[in-house]
């Protein structure tokens, strides 16, 4: 629209009219955006949602060398309970053969801190274009690591869920969790 | 600012310039809402259009975004807009904004109804932009009664039925026609369905015909309190910054009452029945529509015939339509017009009485006193409207409004 103002007082002190005219303008800038804000905030998650963002699981059904997908936050989490041998595995893996490097006990401590390597719990979504990995099932293939095989494009993970072979630029993602007992695994 | 009418815009601004030459909104807004000549002596009823303009806007905001969240399933509707008004964030306003705003839509539009009627605003040349109105009003009765089936509660099930099972009373094919708006043998999940595309769809259509109806407008432009065609520039302002100020004022004290509402009392205007899940088995006592269309239920159910209250119901608006040819009087405004005045007001009154009848349930002196209130509608618009404008001596009116401005300063 083309500029209407009366040609604002050349010389001198801004006028009255001036004044007016920017005060209102802001007050209309902070009111559009006191109206926009609900309706831009209505899109965010609602608390059915948020409520989900954090689930508990209880491992203590899950024997050595079993694995279980849990669901968090509409994505798989692989959690595995570890036998001596695969923790052995990933522990002796050098840095150096890791496409992602990433030592085993940093992917095995919780939020406070606490290492505890028999539990490895990791998104369980493959890093390269997004399918699920195979591995958590008894039967699965595992791939040559022994830890998970994604057919989609032939990635393989280890033990550690760390990228060995295949396409995947990246190691099985992290969620935070905190085991708020021997038995139970906050995640998210 | 208000340069020579008729010279086309110099953009200073390239940009603009250029974008103008191949694609004139540039200089489409500057004559239409800018340089626009429109009578200086506009009261506060001339703001409703734009109001109006408003809350059409705000219903659609506010509609697609509960759309976003709405479930239109018969096992999920209900428990649906429950989630919006407890889980979801801002939810209860944005859904408070929508069921507050279809009042306050029809508050407007029923003033804005108002002011043409008094003040003559159909009569020639601007008989096509008070049908247009018309069509807007009727889409927009079609629009909220769907929109009131979508929560699925009590009210939405049992109005949807009575509604619906209206078309039962044309002979022959009604019968059938009900089963078709169905999609069914009752009103169920095949009728919510097909109401929620069409509550999305029909509010599109009716800013269609809102673009229509402001393009008759401009082909004349507004009439005025006096109903006294401008003469000239010293009959009209510049629509901005006259009227853009003067209506962006209106529009503002219109919004504080509604929000008013939003915030202290937004089931104040509903049914308290519509928060109990539609139950097919179980009729509510009263079957009650909405405020803004009792006066029409009350003519409904005022004749005591099937399918003489139908037509009734469908005529009272019908005789909307025609309105520009029953009033044969050729003095516009009321305001010079001394006995279409009164008559003006008790129409108004007529409506409000209406309006009570149609909240209540046909019983006692409420019976009555609804024909009563029914024949006087079709009286004033059947035959007193023809006759007076042939018998009435108008009142001596000014010269121009230059005039009547002029002449009434008293500072």
């Amino acid at each position: 629209m083309a500029s209407s103002s009366i040609p604002a007082g050349a010389h001198g002190d801004p006028t009255r009219r001036d004044f007016l005219m920017v005060a209102t303008g802001a007050l209309a800038g902070v009111g559009a955006v006191a109206v926009a804000w609900p309706f831009i905030n209505n899109l965010n998650p609602a608390a059915d949602t948020l409520a989900l963002a954090s689930i508990e699981v209880n491992v203590s059904s899950i024997a050595v060398g079993q694995a279980i997908t849990a669901k968090w936050r509409g994505k798989p989490v692989f959690i595995r309970h570890r036998t001596p041998e695969e923790i052995k595995e990933a522990e002796e893996v050098p840095l150096s053969e890791l496409r992602d490097p990433a030592t085993d006990k940093s992917r095995v401590t919780d939020s406070a801190k606490k290492v505890r390597p028999e539990w490895l719990i990791v998104i369980g979504i493959c890093t390269h274009l997004g399918c699920v990995p195979q591995g958590n099932k008894p039967g699965d293939p595992r791939g040559e690591f022994g830890g998970w095989l994604c057919t989609c494009h032939g990635s393989q993970y280890d033990t550690s869920g760390r990228i060995r072979k295949g396409p995947a630029p990246l190691n099985l993602a992290l969620p935070d969790y905190l085991f708020t007992s021997d038995t139970l695994v906050r995640i998210g | 600012m208000a340069s020579s009418h008729g010279a086309p815009p110099v953009f200073k601004n390239k940009i603009v310039a250029w974008i103008d030459y191949r694609l004139p909104i540039f200089s489409y807004m500057e004559k239409e809402y800018h340089t626009f000549p429109t009578p200086r002596n506009f009261n506060y009823f001339w703001n409703f259009g734009a109001i109006a303009t408003v809350m059409l806007v705000l219903m659609i905001a506010t509609g697609i975004v509960l759309a976003t969240n709405y479930t239109p399933n018969v096992g999920m509707a209900f428990d649906s807009v429950e989630r919006i008004m407890r889980d979801v964030p801002s939810g209860w306003l944005i859904r408070n904004l929508h069921m507050v705003g279809g009042s306050f839509f029809f508050i407007a539009v029923y003033i804005h109804i108002f002011r043409g009627i008094y003040y003559g605003s159909y009569k020639s040349p601007r008989e096509l932009l008070w049908i247009l109105g018309v069509v807007i009003f009727l889409l927009m009765m079609a629009t909220a009664f769907m929109g009131y089936v979508l929560p699925w509660g009590q009210m939405s099930f049992w109005g949807a039925t009575v509604i619906t099972n209206l078309f039962s009373a044309l002979p022959v094919v009604g019968q059938s026609i009900v089963t078709w708006l169905w999609g069914g043998f009752a009103v169920d999940n095949p009728t919510l369905n097909r109401f929620f595309a069409l509550h999305y769809l029909l509010p599109f259509i009716i800013v269609a015909v809102v673009a229509l109806h402001v393009v008759a407008l401009h082909q004349h432009g507004s009439n005025n309190p006096l109903g006294i065609d401008p003469k000239g520039p010293q009959d009209t302002v510049p629509f901005h910054p006259y009227y853009t100020m003067k209506d962006g004022f209106g529009v503002t004290i219109f919004l504080i009452i509604y929000a008013g509402f939003v915030f202290f009392a937004p089931n104040y205007l509903g049914d308290a029945a519509n928060y109990i899940p539609a139950n097919p088995l179980v009729t509510p006592t009263h079957i009650v529509p909405e405020w803004y269309f009792l006066p029409f239920y009350a003519i409904l159910r005022a004749i005591p015939d099937k399918l003489g209250g139908v037509l009734a119901m469908f005529g009272a608006i019908g005789v909307l339509f025609v309105l520009p040819w029953l009033d044969t009087s050729r003095v516009r405004s009321a305001t010079f017009r001394p006995i279409y005045k009164w008559f003006v007001f008790v129409l108004v009154i007529d409506m409000f009485v209406l309006g009570a009848c149609g909240a209540k349930p046909p019983e006692g002196f409420w019976v009555p006193l609804s024909q009563v209130a029914t024949v006087y509608y079709f009286f004033h618009f059947l035959i007193l409207l023809p006759v007076l404008g042939k018998i009435e001596r108008p009142l001596p009116m000014p010269a121009s409004i230059a005039d009547s401005v002029l002449v009434k300063k008293a500072v």
